[in-house]
């Protein structure tokens, strides 16, 4: 984490009327970093991210940005109207507003040709002219994932991008965030995935209104880190080198005379 | 057939029914945004509200345009303001604000009598009154409109179908939405005459409705429901002339028409198209 931030959130507070969300928040994001901020439901993850969108004025404390820097923003797919009549050359034609700088509706070739490389890129070349709503959800993802791409960003943040999806698609777009950071990418993301996603990454923020620890999946996918974050106790195995989390009310649930 | 075209031959209906075919698809053209933005409601709010305004600039006797145009302008800011505040809901503030408007446009009426527009012309509709000057402001809204959304296509849709990442992309949404409120106040403001306050909402919503049914395209949905919205107004202005009913009723039931027979036509795939909603997603 010695890279020169693209972000930095200094002790940021943050409310939604007069209820505090999140309190003395810290969180560097280097150039080519990779990090993913676990929590709780209500834990303040989304709001952190808000603040650092800038989409959120922090009561305290300070967000900083590098000059120019160019972030796409992949929100959770539940925020998405899925009915909206759009199809996916249009859901990511979006993150253009203008054409070659002229207000005109139509798309130019080259734009065209570009839409179509980023979805090449993400393999869902062959949907451009499918409606949002009848794709898997896996696809879907990455329809968002390319109108993020589309804008050159240096860093791609994601909320929760896992949440509703299944193994294989949970599995394949690890892989893809994995080639994105490994191009060059920095990403923040958010997530309660904590062994199939959050033990993958590089670096951690365990977050519960605050910081409660960041580090190293191993460092900090710890029982005591965990108990403080949740709220309830977890046992943490280690397999092949990565941290296991194993929820102990599942293991008393499921072993007859377990705790 | 020829006794269908008969009403051509006075003036006062080729002007009703040019500003009732340019209304309709002026109409039809902006609730395209307001239906895929769920703000149906406000539609029906702000066309109370403007009444409010309507009636003081009669009392007062400023012009009706300016009157009722700067507030309804004022009501539709109030109302956006109001529910980006998120203390009560988009719906109670539209309640609060439109209702408190019209109830103060009666009691106006009421205490000073009607003047110059009639409360009956304002509720329902009076195409029969249109003059140049009529002709020019919905023409004049309909060309600056159309402007707006030609411009401003690509911004209006993402700023429409997800606001957060459009703002985090650089673009004004605060800004997005209040011009289109602004705009919405005016286009109400330029249609009250010929469909009337009870019955505009009904001209923003049903045309976008049935083009939603018959495409998934955004681009097509904006020309579709142009296109059916002046059909509506071009067809219930014969219709009015014909049965003798009021000219905003009948582009109303035009409208429905048109609704059933897409309805009968598309099934369970056109509301499908309608009726879904956040979250809900395809497996």
């Amino acid at each position: 984490m010695s890279a020169a931030p693209l972000a930095r959130l200094d002790r940021v507070s943050c409310a939604y009327g007069r209820t505090p969300v999140v309190s003395d928040v810290s969180l560097t994001v280097p150039a080519g970093g990779y990090v993913g901020v676990v929590g709780p439901s209500g834990s303040g993850k989304t709001t952190v991210l808000r603040a650092l969108l800038a989409t959120l004025r922090p009561l305290s404390g300070t967000v900083e940005r590098a000059p120019g820097l160019r972030i796409g923003y992949v929100p959770q797919r539940e925020s998405v109207d899925w009915n909206f009549p759009v199809t996916v050359n249009e859901a990511v034609l979006m993150a253009r507003p203008r054409s070659h700088g002229r207000w005109v509706p139509w798309s130019s070739r080259s734009e065209r040709a570009e839409v179509q490389a980023v979805l090449d890129r993400l393999g869902i070349g062959a949907l451009g002219g499918r409606h949002i709503r009848d794709l898997s959800g896996g696809q879907q993802q990455r329809v968002f994932i390319a109108r993020a791409l589309l804008g050159r960003p240096q860093l791609l943040v994601m909320d929760e991008p896992t949440s509703g999806v299944d193994v294989r698609t949970r599995h394949d777009l690890l892989h893809l965030l994995g080639d994105l950071h490994a191009g060059g990418l920095a990403i923040v993301l958010t997530t309660h995935d904590l062994n199939g996603l959050a033990a993958h990454l590089p670096w951690l923020v365990c977050l519960r209104g605050r910081v409660v620890a960041e580090g190293a999946p191993l460092d900090v996918l710890t029982p005591a880190v965990l108990e403080e974050t949740y709220g309830a106790p977890m046992d943490v195995l280690v397999h092949g080198g990565m941290p296991v989390v194993v929820d102990q009310a599942h293991v008393a649930a499921a072993v007859p005379g377990g705790r | 057939m020829q006794a269908i075209w008969e009403p051509l031959e006075f003036e006062f209906f080729r002007h009703g029914l040019l500003v009732a075919t340019v209304a309709g698809g002026l109409c039809g053209l902006l609730g395209t945004y307001v239906v895929l933005r769920r703000m149906s409601y406000l539609g029906h709010g702000l066309s109370h509200a403007v009444f409010g305004g309507a009636a003081a600039a009669a009392v007062i006797g400023v012009d009706f345009f300016l009157g009722a145009g700067l507030w309804g302008v004022a009501a539709a800011l109030a109302i956006g303001r109001v529910s980006r505040r998120r203390i009560i809901g988009s719906d109670a503030a539209i309640g609060v604000i439109t209702t408190a408007s019209f109830a103060f446009g009666l009691a106006l009426f009421g205490l000073y009598g009607r003047a110059r527009r009639s409360t009956d012309a304002l509720l329902f509709g009076s195409v029969l009154g249109v003059d140049e000057v009529d002709i020019a402001v919905v023409g004049g809204v309909t060309v600056a409109t159309a402007a707006m959304v030609f411009a401003g296509y690509r911004s209006l849709l993402f700023a429409t179908f997800d606001p957060e990442v459009a703002d985090v992309s650089g673009l004004r949404v605060g800004r997005l939405d209040a011009l289109l409120m602004v705009v919405l106040a005016v286009v109400i403001l330029a249609t009250i005459q010929v469909l009337g306050v009870v019955l505009v909402a009904a001209a923003l919503v049903i045309p976008a409705t049935v083009a939603r049914m018959l495409t998934n395209s955004f681009a097509r949905m904006l020309w579709l429901s142009t296109a059916v919205g002046a059909a509506c107004g071009f067809a219930g202005m014969v219709a009015s002339y014909h049965l003798d009913i009021p000219s905003g009723a009948a582009i109303v039931l035009a409208g429905a028409v048109v609704f059933a027979a897409v309805f009968a036509a598309t099934g369970s795939r056109g509301l499908h198209r309608v009726g879904g909603s956040r979250g809900d997603v395809a497996a």
